[in-house]
């Protein structure tokens, strides 16, 4: 009969444990919180007028490919000030994910590596984190002749600033996760 | 007075008239069968008495027709009292109690000490060679088994492979309970702690259908120590250290048994390392922590008993931090560089990625046995398993988990034994289950697994028949109905590109945009069987032949992944069409069993439609950078193998055995070999015993890993913009054939009169060899363990 008893308090105890079990019809859906999906880059010339590049893609890591598109070609032997945006656009309204690698601008910095054919030269980052090391959403670079080719621009999370040739925007020793790896055709005309 | 004594037990009959019958039998042991001898018969009233021989059989001439009281006492038993009317046709078995056997704690049959299964090979780590693991854990110490491999991530995250097969084709049985601990995942350990286990057993097939109908690998049988049934309070402590992850175990148990039946105990573990190390450098972030509790009590009367049986199991792990990569750039980094992308000081601190496991089991038995029948039993069982796995995250996030799943189950399993017929034994069973998984949302990362609730139901039947002394027959089957109710959320660019839109438009709920909610409902009717031989020849040789039909639903990972997979850095798609696995079995052993020589050589061939697998099928580009597509997909394969286990006794001290183990997987559909398949094994044990020195144990392990030569090419070539070239980045090339010594030594040393200590020193990987392992999915960015002392004192009180 004691015996009984226990099994029958168990039962009681699991079930109103199950009860108490969590099964809200599906809930609501999830949003990919560190999730990016757009880099804005404008590019201002006293030149001429501004050019905006843009890399959107937003299904994430889901099968549709990203939407790359450039406002226009660059103009050849012009001196240009990039800044960059990035955003989260499943968000609504879209979360601005700059804000947040400013506030962790010690563990990121951008690279940019340019094909050997397009002509673009002395890229130079205009920001810096707080020990002086660069960041790298402002950067300057000048182009050259007409030319043709990609730009790829890298944001490494957790890399070794300090290690050599970092710090002037060589990423081979930069060690870290890759946050950012995309690819811009360019054209200078 | 003798006229007395036959009046009064032959009362119902006449007085017989002739004396010439004959009573043959044998007397054995009710939980295990195994014959008693120098067991006293008397016939009582005609002072007429024999005892067992050596074979348990005894033989009672000149009795005269009637009803007689047989009187059957044996030191170690109860006496049993047993009625019998001559003449008696064929022989007479009667079954003992044993005083001080065992009770049975676990296996629907009978005593633990016994086979699961007839005509399948089992094969078992007893309960002093767990001893001398407590610092390892399960599926490290089944790797000591032939055919039994392991699936790593890293070195604390290990999974038993059996012949070949893993994760959700392998069934583990924690104490009569099935675990329900999301299994599914390459990188999900089982949660069982070595420690509160008195054996193991692997069985290499789905014969043992009482256990479930979808191990289409194998069953890992974990049982407890058993309970003896007389006054007494035992316990023992292991405390070990190791050289390599700086850490060690502690681990106690303490029981109190009484010769009522009443018996309680308790056992717990604590467990913790730091980063382990290959012979070169740390593999930083590999700590572990792990605190484990088992509490049990019950009665186990001979006609009734009952068990209630709580299990705790709490486990953090880091994850090696030079695997966490973002996209291919990253992977092609980490692949070509011969170290780790990420080397720090040795620390027993656990940083992100990491994985935090809670597993609560518990659950009540209650039994009966049935007089000339059997035994009824009935089993509820509760499981919550909390899975978090933390990963390297932007924005402060890192301490919020990246996964948050919370598995409950509760199952009720009922099974009917018979075995009052000396020859035949059967039983049938059912089981009923609920589940419910929940994926926490306030991970901020979309759900790896989906919400769902499952229901499981099945029915089965087994029964065994003994021929004669040389052929048992065994045969069974088993129907499970499994019902999947899920609440998945889609990409909606995903749910296009698959084409679910055009299947699969009458499950969608909701659309949100960007993802659209969808109620998948699945119900599942699975058949599964077996059917085999035991033949028994010669003088100790012993043919073993079973064929088993395995059937095996999609599990919630094979259906529902859908997205990047960070530790693995590629994305994984399910599929939601799969249907069930149906593997066929056919495997042979043929085994000598002698004192100076053993052997067993067991082929196989598991014959498997619709086999689930993972494979490549693109390149994916992301804001990451590009990842690889993994999908899973169903194919047909064709497992076979051998496994083969010799044992020479050179003398009273020396002793060889040897093992060795080969799998051949291929895709029939595709003609091509399967990925992940173990490669050949050969492990050779030289031991030395010497039982009048301190009970001294001496053993040299040499292990012999090949090269696995057949294996889907799944390289691919992705673009470099830091070099501006074009490089192929290498997944699939198998490292290369590594050989290991392990060295193992214990003896028993008498402390304070009384107490004895068991000292133990192992020595892994003795020559500090560096090698990697195509099963460790970490093989790719470091080496495995280096050299490892471990020192271990064992105190039973």
């Amino acid at each position: 009969m004691k015996i009984l008893k226990i099994i029958a308090l168990f039962f009681t105890v699991t079930l109103f444990l199950n009860s108490c079990s969590n099964n809200d019809n599906g809930g609501n859906p999830i949003n990919e919180e560190e999730l990016i999906t757009t880099i804005r880059i404008t590019l201002v010339t006293n030149q001429g007028p501004n050019v905006v590049l843009e890399y959107r893609d937003l299904d994430g890591d889901g099968p549709n490919a990203p939407i790359i598109t450039s406002s226009s070609d660059l103009l050849a032997n012009a001196t240009y000030i990039a800044s960059m945006v990035i955003l989260n656009e499943t968000e609504s309204p879209a979360v601005d994910i700059t804000l947040e690698i400013k506030e962790e601008d010690i563990a990121h910095q951008f690279f940019y590596q340019v094909d050997s054919g397009l002509n673009i030269s002395n890229i130079t980052y205009l920001d810096q984190d707080e020990n002086g090391n660069p960041l790298g959403l402002e950067f300057s670079f000048q182009t050259g002749e007409p030319s043709v080719g990609n730009m790829t621009i890298t944001l490494r999370h957790d890399l070794d600033k300090f290690a050599q040739g970092v710090s002037n925007g060589i990423l081979t020793n930069a060690g870290g996760d890759t946050d950012i790896s995309v690819t811009f055709p360019l054209g200078i005309q | 007075m003798r006229l007395l004594f036959l009046l009064l037990f032959f009362t119902s009959h006449a007085f017989p008239q002739i004396c010439s019958e004959i009573i043959e039998g044998s007397v054995e042991d009710f939980h295990d069968g195994s014959k008693l001898i120098g067991a006293t018969i008397v016939v009582v009233g005609i002072e007429k008495f024999t005892q067992t021989d050596l074979n348990g059989n005894f033989r009672l001439e000149n009795i005269c027709l009637g009803t007689y009281t047989l009187q059957v006492s044996h030191p170690e038993c109860s006496t049993k009292i047993v009625q019998i009317t001559v003449p008696y046709n064929g022989k007479l078995t009667i079954k003992l109690e044993h005083h001080l056997e065992e009770l049975d704690q676990v296996t629907v049959k009978g005593s633990a000490g016994i086979d699961h299964v007839t005509t399948q090979l089992e094969n078992k780590i007893g309960r002093d060679q767990l001893e001398s693991l407590s610092f390892v854990n399960l599926g490290d110490a089944l790797k000591l088994l032939s055919g039994v491999s392991s699936l790593n991530t890293g070195s604390t995250v290990v999974k038993p492979v059996i012949q070949g097969l893993h994760s959700s084709r392998v069934v583990i049985m924690n104490n009569g309970v099935r675990m329900q601990d999301q299994e599914w995942g390459a990188e999900h350990a089982p949660n069982v702690d070595l420690n509160s286990a008195g054996s193991i057993s692997v069985i290499k097939g789905a014969s043992a259908l009482q256990y479930g109908g979808d191990a289409v690998g194998g069953i890992v049988l974990v049982e407890p120590e058993r309970i003896i049934k007389k006054d007494s309070l035992f316990g023992k402590t292991i405390l070990t250290g190791a050289t390599n992850g700086r850490g060690g175990t502690l681990t106690s148990s303490i029981t109190k048994t009484y010769k009522n039946g009443w018996y309680a105990g308790a056992q717990g573990t604590l467990k913790r390392f730091g980063d382990f190390e290959t012979p070169n450098y740390v593999l930083s972030n590999t700590a572990m922590f792990e605190k484990d509790a088992s509490f049990r009590f019950g009665v186990n009367k001979f006609t009734y008993g009952f068990e209630g049986y709580y299990s705790f199991f709490q486990n953090e792990l880091g994850i090696l931090r030079a695997s966490h990569i973002g996209g291919a750039d990253d992977q092609f980094r980490a692949i070509t560089s011969n170290r780790p992308l990420v080397i720090n000081d040795f620390t027993y601190a656990i940083d992100n990625p990491k994985q935090e496991v809670t597993h609560h089991l518990a659950k009540v038995k209650i039994f009966r046995r049935i007089t000339n029948f059997g035994k009824l039993e009935a089993q509820y069982d509760f499981q919550f398993n909390n899975r978090l796995e933390f990963d390297v995250r932007r924005g402060g996030r890192g301490d919020k988990p990246a996964v948050d799943l919370e598995l409950t189950t509760h199952s009720f399993t009922s099974d009917l034994s018979f075995d009052a017929h000396p020859k035949l034994k059967g039983n049938t069973g059912v089981l009923l289950r609920y589940q419910n998984n929940y994926a926490n949302p306030e991970t901020g990362v979309r759900r790896l697994i989906p919400d769902y609730d499952k229901l499981d139901a099945a029915i089965y039947a087994l029964g065994k028949y003994q021929v004669n002394d040389f052929w048992t027959l065994e045969a069974g089957f088993r129907y499970d109905y499994n019902h999947i109710d899920a609440n998945k959320f889609y990409r909606k660019s995903l749910w296009l590109s698959r084409g679910y839109d055009i299947e699969f438009s009458e499950i969608v709920v909701e659309d949100f945009g960007n993802q659209i909610l969808t109620n998948p409902v699945f119900n599942y009717h699975n058949f599964s069987g077996t059917a085999g031989f035991s033949y028994s020849f010669l003088k100790n040789y012993k043919l073993l032949a079973n064929y088993s039909l395995a059937t095996r639903a999609p599990n919630p990972s094979e259906l529902f992944s859908e997205g990047l997979h960070h530790s693995a850095s590629r994305i994984e798609l399910g599929d939601i069409r799969f249907t069930q696995e149906i593997a066929n079995k056919f495997s042979v052993a043929l085994e000598k069993k002698e004192d100076n020589f053993s052997f067993t050589l067991n082929p196989y061939l598991n014959n498997i439609q619709n086999f689930i697998l993972l494979e490549p099928i693109g390149i994916e580009q992301t804001i990451r950078g590009n990842f690889q597509v993994w999908a899973f997909r169903q194919t047909d394969a064709t497992l076979f193998g051998i496994d083969i286990d010799a044992f020479v006794k050179l003398d009273n001290h020396f002793s060889v055995n040897t093992k060795f183990s080969l799998v051949k997987g291929n895709d029939t559909k595709t003609n091509e070999a399967l990925i992940q398949m173990p490669p050949a094994n050969l492990a050779t044990f030289f031991h030395y015993k010497n039982e009048k020195w301190k009970n001294l144990n001496i053993s040299l392990e040499s292990n012999y890993v090949f090269r696995q030569n057949e294996y889907p090419e799944t390289n691919f070539e992705l673009f470099l913009p830091s070099t501006n070239s074009f490089v192929i980045v290498d997944l699939s090339t198998p490292p290369d054939a590594y050989h290991l010594f392990h060295f193992n030594a214990d003896a028993d040393f008498k402390v304070l009169d009384k107490s004895v200590i068991n000292i133990g020193l192992t020595i892994n990987n003795i020559l500090d060899t560096e090698y990697r392992d195509y099963l460790n999915r970490l093989r790719y960015y470091a080496d495995d363990l280096g050299r490892n002392i471990i020192v271990r004192l064992k105190m039973n009180y």
